[in-house]
């Protein structure tokens, strides 16, 4: 196959993925975007495997068929809770799959002998930043998910002088990386292989100094890692397909940070650098005391029936208690009595960007119900009851009313507006922020405590009967 | 301890200080509970029912009140002609006696109870603080007052409160006018605007204004600068000068609406009057008055305290017992407030109380403790200040950094052109080429991420992990070793493996989720 048809392809292939990520501006275009994703995927690997270049097929054949089968079991067996660890493992995949390219590419002498001069130099800077970015993108990763999964301490892992330990990574790195040119190849290996070793040990650090509160970052931001990691193996390769869909992912993951530092008001830096609620401020101390009042199951029902226009805003804590099932049952209940239910979504609710509206979509309630934030803070007001289930620093009046809160500054579902807001809550406990909540003292709040599945549960039976 | 609810003694009183539902509550904090027999037939409370929740039905008075440790009634005690005694007799020492007791008002009762050794909780000296409204027993009746307000002038008034265009002609909606925007206020309001009226509402305090219009009723505005609140959340007597704009806006008001609803009191003094016998003459025939300050003497000159009567063809309402007239509510309510309270002073749950001295809301309650009298309490702490930011928050945010001037924006963009044009020389064009391709493609991924609806964002980052697998390409370049399997081969050969989970993986989950997404 010729090389101008090479290059067509990979072109049609870009095309469709830009098409692919273009679909998910509406759940409608959705699907046929990742449709085009798959065309495009598929048209890039068979027009490499029919070129030139690609002479030996057993080990690609053995190698392909085994991933695709091991990724088709992983995606058919994942819990919707477990996404974002799905997306963590997804993420050091391809960070190590850069170190890996990187390296063989290093090791070929065919392809080394290819550039002299100024195009040798920056070949093997290419070839080192991608080992570089697959590293720490490849260990960070396998951190993240260790703590999504809870087999690691969520709580950040702050060493002494972690942020000189940083730099002295940075500057190391630097010095190998000057070294390795120096030595030329292959007797830069040693170098590439300390480097390594440091990069890994650089994204362990990193995201093991993250509290669980800024997951959503960390995992977004890991996204976009792996895509600058895919951009710089194209570099290293001279492939514009690579170098185009790692721009395409990067941005993604980047933009998506982004969001989420804004949806908390943190400043994304001082997520990297880690440590959060740690040097918080004073006033997380000044409980603001006050009275509580509870209320039953009954009683909850009870407000349900009586209202007209009603919110809810779920939060991680009921995906944990697995409530969303019965949650959308009462939805369906109170929407059967003409009631107008809705739900209520901050940026940051979930474990990464979108959770919630993924498990909710799982639990099947409708899309069209579910709202974002800026949609739907307004209409608080004309709001009967609020259900708060599993939510706490995401509707911190603090947040907007305390200028000395940690989380002051930080958006948040202004539920207080409404006429009740009925909060679901195990106890008195703070969230991730470690930030006491005023909203549970104001006049209109009622607090059911207990598990969220057997408050739930007992709301539906009340409601049912 | 035993609980005694005694019947009211009071003429014309309905009410009863307990429900069989609070009967249960009660059982569950540890107490016993006695009600005298016929006790709630008045407001709908049969003697079954108290059995059923688990109470005892007492028939003889003075066993029932000599039994108990704690009395819980609505009106003060007073002559029982039954029996031919003063309730307040009838009470053993080191009872507990709960009910509405106005200790101002009262003097010589207050004397009597001290004599007696007893510990008296006055449900009206509750103080206003928000953690004691749950016990707050005025404002209860204060609501079921302003309520039946309402429907007392509604019964009187010989037209629709709605408005409605109907066949045989248009029917102008009623006109209320409220005096008063306190609990009582605020009911009537409420009740008036159900029934259709138009409703205003007056009030010195300038700060209820909010509260009437979330009523969607209208506030009645001076053209006066002065405040009105008092101390405890009720008004304060105000100027002459503002009396006399006030009482100008009423003169006018009352030329023009049906009916008029007057809630006004000043803590201690007798109420003031507001309605003249100048404005009842100047009202519409058929109109109603409904005075609700007539036990303090009424706001209207006309008002006759307890009756019905008609003056200048207007209908002057001054019933004193209008929580009385919907005894089932009122009782329920009040039960419940007597409840709350009894929570509180039980804080082992085990069925004996604790006057605790240090609680301001028992405190403010308490008037009479075992003989002695301890009314009036220390003025109450007032909505509390919230604790004032301390000084040293050295924490708070930086403001937002102010938007880049121009000269900054600038400055970069020739800092980046330099960098650009820098790496421009020393780059070879290959290497031009590819770093355009991806500047380009940032900008695309740039736009078309922003345009990704954010409850799509879990497919996103899932379909990203597929198509980032794209690395696989770079993989396969390399599997093929002209020598055979090699380190390289294999190296490239786990790559593949590894991205090709990704790309199934990534693509089969997305497709999964979307397919969840449904309307």
């Amino acid at each position: 196959m010729n090389q101008g048809i090479v290059a067509v392809s990979y072109l049609g292939a870009i095309i469709l993925f830009i098409l692919s990520l273009g679909g998910l501006s509406n759940q409608e275009t959705s699907r046929r975007g990742n449709v085009y994703g798959m065309v495009g995927m598929g048209l890039a690997i068979a027009v490499t495997i029919l070129g030139s270049q690609v002479t030996s097929y057993s080990v690609l054949a053995v190698a392909m068929a085994a991933g695709a089968v091991i990724g088709a079991v992983l995606a058919a067996r994942v819990e919707m809770t477990a996404m974002p660890e799905l997306v963590a493992c997804l993420h050091s995949f391809v960070g190590l799959a850069a170190v890996l390219v990187g390296y063989a590419n290093y090791l070929d002498p065919h392809v080394q002998s290819q550039f002299s001069g100024v195009e040798l130099a920056i070949h093997e800077i290419e070839t080192y930043l991608g080992i570089l970015i697959g590293a720490v993108t490849f260990t960070g990763s396998i951190i993240a998910f260790g703590k999504l999964r809870g087999s690691i301490r969520s709580a950040p892992l702050l060493l002494p002088a972690r942020h000189w330990l940083n730099l002295a990574a940075l500057l190391v790195c630097i010095w190998l990386g000057h070294e390795f040119m120096e030595a030329g190849s292959p007797a830069g290996l040693t170098a590439l292989i300390i480097m390594t070793v440091v990069a890994s040990l650089f994204g362990i650090h990193m995201v093991m100094a993250i509290g669980g509160a800024d997951m959503p970052v960390v995992v977004s931001m890991l996204n976009s890692y792996s895509g600058w990691a895919a951009a710089a193996t194209g570099f290293m390769l001279s492939n514009n397909l690579l170098i185009v869909t790692g721009a395409l992912v990067g941005s993604s993951g980047a933009i998506l940070s982004y969001i989420m530092c804004r949806a908390m008001n943190r400043k994304f830096i001082a997520v990297i650098a880690g440590g959060f609620g740690t040097s918080g401020g004073t006033s997380a101390a000044s409980t603001e005391g006050g009275e509580v009042v509870a209320v039953s199951a009954e009683e909850t029902a009870e407000l349900l029936r009586d209202a007209k226009s009603i919110v809810i805003v779920p939060g991680y804590g009921m995906a944990v208690a697995q409530a969303q099932h019965t949650i959308y049952e009462i939805t369906r209940l109170l929407r059967g009595k003409g009631k107008k239910v809705r739900f209520a979504i901050h940026p940051v609710a979930g474990r990464m960007p979108g959770h919630m509206n993924v498990l909710l979509a799982e639990a099947k309630v409708p899309y069209d119900i579910v709202l974002e934030m800026d949609e739907i803070n307004e209409d608080f007001p004309t709001t009967d009851v609020v259900l708060v289930i599993g939510a706490n620093d995401i509707v911190n009046p603090a947040a907007l009313e305390d200028p000395g809160s940690p989380i002051a500054g930080m958006p948040v579902l202004q539920v207080w507006n409404a006429r009740t807001a009925i909060v679901l809550k195990r106890s008195m406990a703070t969230g991730y922020a470690g930030v006491d909540n005023p909203l549970f003292y104001k006049e209109n709040t009622r607090m059911l405590f207990g598990d969220a599945k057997q408050s739930v549960d007992a709301v539906l039976k009340s409601l049912a009967e | 301890m035993r609980i005694g609810v005694p019947g009211e003694v009071h003429a014309g009183e309905r009410r009863v200080a307990t429900t069989p539902a609070v009967v249960r509550d009660l059982l569950k904090l540890g107490f016993e509970v006695a009600v005298e027999a016929g006790a709630g037939a008045q407001a709908n409370y049969p003697d079954d029912a108290y059995v059923a929740a688990g109470a005892e039905v007492v028939a003889d008075t003075r066993a029932l009140w000599s039994g108990a440790d704690i009395i819980l009634k609505v009106r003060a005690p007073e002559m029982n002609s039954a029996l031919g005694v003063d309730e307040s007799e009838l009470l053993a020492p080191g009872t507990t006696l709960i009910s509405f007791i106005w200790p101002a008002q009262n003097a010589e009762l207050m004397q009597r109870l001290a004599a007696r050794g007893i510990n008296v909780m006055a449900m009206d000296s509750v103080p206003r603080i928000s953690r004691a409204q749950k016990m707050d027993a005025l404002s209860s009746m204060a609501n079921i007052a302003g309520y039946r307000a309402v429907i007392e002038a509604a019964n009187q008034f010989g037209r629709f409160f709605t408005g409605q265009i109907t066949a045989a002609g248009n029917v102008p909606p009623a006109k209320v006018m409220i005096i008063g925007a306190g609990v009582a206020g605020l009911a009537a309001i409420g009740a008036a605007k159900g029934l259709g009226a138009i409703v205003r509402a007056f009030d010195t305090r300038p700060e209820v204004k909010e509260q009437v219009e979330s009523m969607d009723a209208e506030f009645l505005e001076l053209d006066f600068e002065e405040e009105g609140a008092g101390t405890g959340g009720y008004a304060k007597q105000m100027s002459e000068a503002f009396i006399k704009a006030e009482m100008a806006l009423f003169a006018a008001q009352a030329k023009e609406v049906d009916i008029i609803i007057t809630t006004a009191l000043i803590p201690g003094k007798p109420a003031p009057k507001l309605i003249t016998e100048e404005m009842v003459k100047t009202m519409t025939k058929g109109s109603v008055v409904v005075d609700l300050a007539a036990e303090q003497g009424g706001n209207c000159e006309c008002t006759v305290p307890g009756e019905v009567v008609s003056r200048h063809g207007v209908t002057i309402i001054g019933y004193m017992d209008l929580p009385s007239r919907l005894p089932t509510q009122s009782s329920q309510l009040y039960a419940t407030n007597l409840r709350h309270l009894l929570t509180d002073l039980t804080p082992a749950k085990d069925g004996n109380i604790v006057i605790n001295m240090e609680d301001e809301a028992i405190r403010g309650a308490t008037v009479i403790k075992a003989g002695e009298i301890t009314w009036p309490p220390p003025a109450p702490t007032l909505s509390k200040a919230p604790p004032k930011p301390k000084a040293a928050t050295t924490h708070v945010p930086a403001p937002e950094a102010a938007p880049k001037s121009g000269v900054g924006l600038i400055a970069t963009m020739i800092i980046g052109a330099v960098a650009l044009l820098g790496l421009g020389q020393i780059a070879p064009p290959s290497f031009m080429e590819h770093f355009t391709v991806f500047v380009l493609a940032c900008f695309i991924g740039y736009q078309v991420i922003w345009n990704v609806t954010p409850a799509l964002h879990t497919p996103l980052m899932s379909v990203t992990n597929a198509i980032s697998g794209i690395i696989v390409i770079g993989a396969m370049l390399q599997v093929s070793q002209p020598d055979g399997v090699n380190l390289i081969a294999i190296l490239a050969g786990l790559a593949i493996l590894l991205a090709s989970i990704n790309i199934a993986g990534g693509f089969l989950v997305t497709q999964r989720m979307l397919r969840m997404f449904r309307k």
